[in-house]
């Protein structure tokens, strides 16, 4: 195996003995890249000439026996996650200059535990959109099959780690960005509880929903990865002060005597057969490992899409509102006045997607249709909270299909936004909840397109899901692929 | 027809924390533009607002001196438009949920106490500024004052005509100024004021249509303005008009008030709760807390001043106004025991001094010490209040004590009366005309002989003592 096929754990292990070095390991990476990356496109910017110094500065520090965390190990980040001296994007026209003067919390900690940062992956616009089709910068296609999309909104960064152009990534969940590539490209994903990864410098989409988390190749490095990225920051308002447990210590637990709930809710038509069975089959292996499945409801799940573009949208028309063409960024060339200034540099600088959501959200607001819009999306999105506190009561975990269904094909959805939007079904209500969850790869369907199966647990509750995802990869023992390119 | 005027006040008052309200960037005035401005302040994507809860402190304080209710929890919201002055698009403040409502201060309204209702206090962060280029077809842009923390005060349509509206505003700034909250500065802007005001007929009891008036940067202009646009409603009433509602502009050089924009044309601002900051809790522990920190206030002092010093009304009013001056009132009565002499001189020639070169009592040249020292002077004698009158402008000037001016000029007062009579008989002698029309019946040459007698000391005659003499040697 090379180098970058590796996961986290297994790179630790050569460097601590001293096989290998972190100049190997990027060189590694940096040459799949250069055979790769034309084929999948999962980078908007590549950073080979900062990230060859910093696996140097590695090498020194291992030579001096300082090995932290991530020492050595190539990471991408979504081009989401501000970048000091480093264009950041956000997928979109209008920040396609933006260079910030700082780093996102989550930048300072990766590079502090010695993260060596790959480049800023693709990303759906403002991360807006389920398969990174609404890119000013082109699409990124899925590593199992080129004609299909990753997923999105961080399908840059779960291709990135699905074709190993990096050994783990970054990205961002608001609706399920981060759980949805990562069940299409087959790799494990996790969005953190609300507050517990910081949002400072997370461009934000919306903020009441956004979350940093962590794409990885297995369970265990996903453990490693929060232990770097959980926390408190003061630079947040809403950075919650709780204790941060050490997420390794849940790899290889058991989970005899734990309650699964199966919300009824979930297991509806329209899923993909082969999901379906996918998700059958790992359920029993859960119970094989001790786990005892119960059927469970979520009442309000049949309002969770409804609410969630109301709530996101109208965030997200105030949080955009700052991309003006005053300050930085995209202004359009020919402008009369300011009036014209700001609707030419925004009709020029956001894409479609972008402009129906922040109209979407602009109405929901407005003097008139607040109450009807976004008071009552705030009311019924209290009780969608509500349906996972009473369900959690009744059990550890609730495990779901993560997408109900693989990889579509590119260009099959752009057209029906709704269609799209319904790619989420199963991700938007966790982020409505602000509670946890991660999603593992479960199989394949016939023609080789990765599954994933999705589990949720209470506030906090991040060692669960590690714990319960750890013990499922250990007992599935689902067949070690990787994509022909 | 006979018309009702009705007065709303909203008021902007900066708030003088160190820091600004959502960052750690300096809330000096003055800077050189965007010296005072980090990404946060930039509305830079990513970067997130942390309260200041120094901010929250001292609005507490205002919300406590005006009685209002401060509310157990409080949020924030945002405000959306789009500006250049305002980097994020829009401006954090709050909506639904104020720091603080249902207060009031107390006016004089002819000699009777007329309570103004206070309907919210709550926070928010200030804009930017426009630097327009006269030369060029473009504009800057100065985020100096962005996220400087403001609290708006909101009150009642409670106040009835231009002067209530305008004494008003003079008891709110005079309380956020006691508070040591805001440096109201009307000219800078930390002070700043907006005014909704409408007419009806009297008796009746809708309100008629309102106009929001901007642009005021004093007091005379909030009650100019006011004046103007009473009269403006009136006649169009009168001559078969209507008032639209609407917000209108002063321009000062004019005195006149036009049009800015309709109600039609006014901005949907689509408030929502903003999601990145939490709400705000207030216990009473802290509200106990700042309630310790709160000065004696105006209101208070002026009852004080009168029943302590014994002092008229008017005089307790003019020496509250500013607390340092209430202050270096206090310090010399304390050390002369004199209060209605302390006030004439602080209200007379002090203030009178100040004024004329706009200075600010706490950089008096005359210590409340000197002033002091120089009243008991005159109170033991030593000096005539002719006498003072000179030597208190000299302390002005030089900054000496009395005591040291009265040696260097020879001032010390005359109280020898064997000197004296020496000098009357003198002048008796010298006016044998005047003396015996005197002696006549003519009472008014009295005047005549004090002044050839101070005259001849050179107005260091003890005044009392001169007239004593004067009256026993005239007679003969």
């Amino acid at each position: 195996m090379e180098l970058n096929q590796l996961t986290i754990h297994e790179l630790q292990g050569k460097i601590k003995s001293g096989k290998t070095s972190a100049v190997q390991i990027a060189e590694s990476v940096f040459k799949r890249i250069d055979a790769v990356e034309k084929q999948v496109h999962a980078y908007i910017r590549l950073m080979k000439e900062e990230a060859l110094a910093a696996a140097k500065k590695a090498d020194d520090d291992i030579k001096k026996g300082n090995i932290k965390q991530l020492t050595g190990i190539p990471i991408a980040l979504k081009d989401i996650v501000c970048t000091k001296g480093i264009t950041t994007t956000c997928g979109s026209h209008i920040l396609h200059n933006f260079v910030p003067p700082y780093n996102a919390t989550v930048v300072e900690k990766l590079s502090a535990a010695g993260a060596v940062f790959v480049g800023k992956a693709n990303m759906d616009e403002f991360a807006m959109g389920s398969s990174t089709e609404t890119s000013y910068f082109g699409v990124t296609r899925n590593p199992w099959d080129l004609e299909r999309i990753p997923g999105g909104s961080s399908g840059g960064s779960a291709a990135a780690v699905a074709a190993d152009e990096c050994i783990a990534s970054i990205g961002s969940d608001t609706g399920g960005s981060i759980r949805q590539p990562a069940a299409l490209c087959g790799i494990v994903g996790l969005k953190p509880t609300y507050g517990r990864v910081s949002r400072f410098g997370l461009v934000a989409f919306a903020s009441s929903l956004d979350q940093i988390g962590p794409f990885t190749k297995d369970v265990e490095d996903c453990a490693i990865m929060m232990n770097v990225l959980a926390g408190y920051d003061s630079r947040e308002s809403t950075s919650v002060q709780a204790e941060v447990p050490d997420y390794r210590q849940f790899v290889g637990r058991d989970i005899k005597g734990w309650k699964i709930g199966i919300p009824k809710e979930y297991f509806i038509e329209g899923i993909d057969p082969e999901v379906s069975s996918a998700i059958k089959k790992a359920i029993s292996v859960i119970e094989k490992s001790g786990g005892q499945c119960i059927d469970i409801s979520l009442p309000h799940t049949q309002y969770c899409l409804a609410v969630y573009y109301i709530i996101a949208p109208a965030e997200a028309s105030s949080n955009l509102a700052r991309y003006d063409g005053v300050k930085y960024g995209f202004r359009t060339a020919e402008a009369r006045d300011l009036l014209d200034m700001y609707k030419k540099t925004r009709t020029q600088g956001f894409g479609a997607e972008v402009k129906r959501r922040i109209m979407i959200g602009t109405y929901a607001l407005s003097a008139g249709y607040y109450d009807a819009y976004y008071k009552k999306a705030s009311q019924v999105r209290a009780l969608i909270k509500r349906d996972f506190e009473e369900a959690l009561k009744k059990c550890d975990i609730i495990l779901t299909p993560t997408t109900p269904t693989p990889a579509f094909k590119i260009g099959e959805k752009t057209d029906n936004p709704l269609q799209m939007y319904l790619s989420d079904i199963f991700t938007i209500s966790t982020n409505l909840a602000g509670i946890p969850g991660i999603s593992v790869p479960c199989g394949f369907t016939a023609s080789g397109l990765p599954i994933g199966m999705q589990f949720l647990a209470g506030h906090f509750e991040e060692g669960k899901l590690i714990q319960i995802a750890s013990a499922y990869e250990k007992n599935a023992k689902i067949e070690k692929r990787r994509p022909q390119l | 027809m006979e018309f009702e005027t009705v007065i709303g006040l909203e008021v902007h008052a900066q708030l003088l924390t160190e820091t600004k309200i959502f960052c750690n960037c300096s809330t000096k005035f003055g800077g050189a533009p965007n010296s005072h401005a980090c990404p946060v302040c930039l509305g830079m994507p990513g970067v997130l607002p942390v309260l200041n809860k120094k901010v929250v402190e001292f609005a507490m304080k205002m919300a406590l001196a005006t009685n209002c209710l401060i509310n157990k929890s409080c949020s924030y919201a945002r405000k959306n438009y789009f500006y250049p002055d305002l980097p994020k698009g829009y401006q954090i403040s709050q909506y639904a949920y104020p720091l603080a409502e249902h207060g009031h201060v107390f006016l004089d309204v002819d000699g009777v106490q007329k309570k103004i209702g206070i309907t919210r206090i709550h926070m928010e962060e200030d804009a930017g500024k426009l630097i327009h280029d006269e030369h060029n077809p473009f504009s800057y842009v100065d985020l100096n004052r962005t996220g400087v923390p403001l609290i708006e005060i909101v009150s009642e349509p409670d106040m009835r005509s231009p002067e209530e509206a305008a004494d008003y505003l003079k008891r709110l700034h005079e309380i956020l100024v006691y508070l040591e909250i805001c440096d109201g500065n009307m000219e800078e802007g930390s002070f700043r004021c907006d005014a909704n005001v409408s007419i009806r007929p009297r008796g009746q009891k809708e309100f008629g249509t309102r106009a929001e008036l901007k642009n005021m940067n004093s007091f005379r202009n909030v009650q100019r303005a006011l004046e103007y646009e009473v009269k403006r409603q009136q006649y169009l009433v009168e001559n078969g008009g209507k008032v639209v509602q609407e917000t209108r502009l002063w321009d000062d050089a004019q005195s006149v008030t036009n049009s800015m924009r309709s109600k039609e044309e006014a901005h949907d601002y689509r408030y929502f709760p903003d999601p990145d900051l939490v709400p705000v809790i207030v216990d009473d522990t802290w509200v106990e807390k700042i309630a310790k920190e709160l000065p004696e206030l105006p209101l208070a002092k002026r009852e004080r001043f009168v029943k302590d010093y014994q002092i008229p009304a008017y005089d307790a009013g003019v020496l509250t106004v500013d607390k340092a001056l209430a202050g270096y009132f206090e310090d010399v009565v304390k050390l002369c025991s004199s209060p209605k002499a302390a006030s004439n001189w602080v209200m007379g020639d002090v203030l009178k001094f100040l004024n004329e070169e706009k200075r600010d009592i706490r950089n008096c040249p005359i210590s409340a010490t000197a002033l002091a020292e120089m009243i008991c002077l005159i109170e033991d004698g030593t000096i005539s209040g002719k006498m003072a009158k000179d030597i208190v402008e000299e302390m002005y000037k030089t900054g000496k004590d009395p005591k040291a001016i009265i040696a260097e000029k020879g001032m010390v007062q005359i109280t020898d009366e064997g000197a004296l009579s020496i000098a009357i008989q003198k002048i008796m002698d010298a006016n044998p005309n005047q003396l015996k029309d005197y002696r006549g019946g003519k009472d008014k040459l009295f005047g005549f002989f004090v002044g050839q007698v101070m005259k001849a000391t050179q107005g260091k005659a003890n005044p009392q003592l001169v007239n004593d003499l004067l009256k026993k040697m005239l007679a003969g």
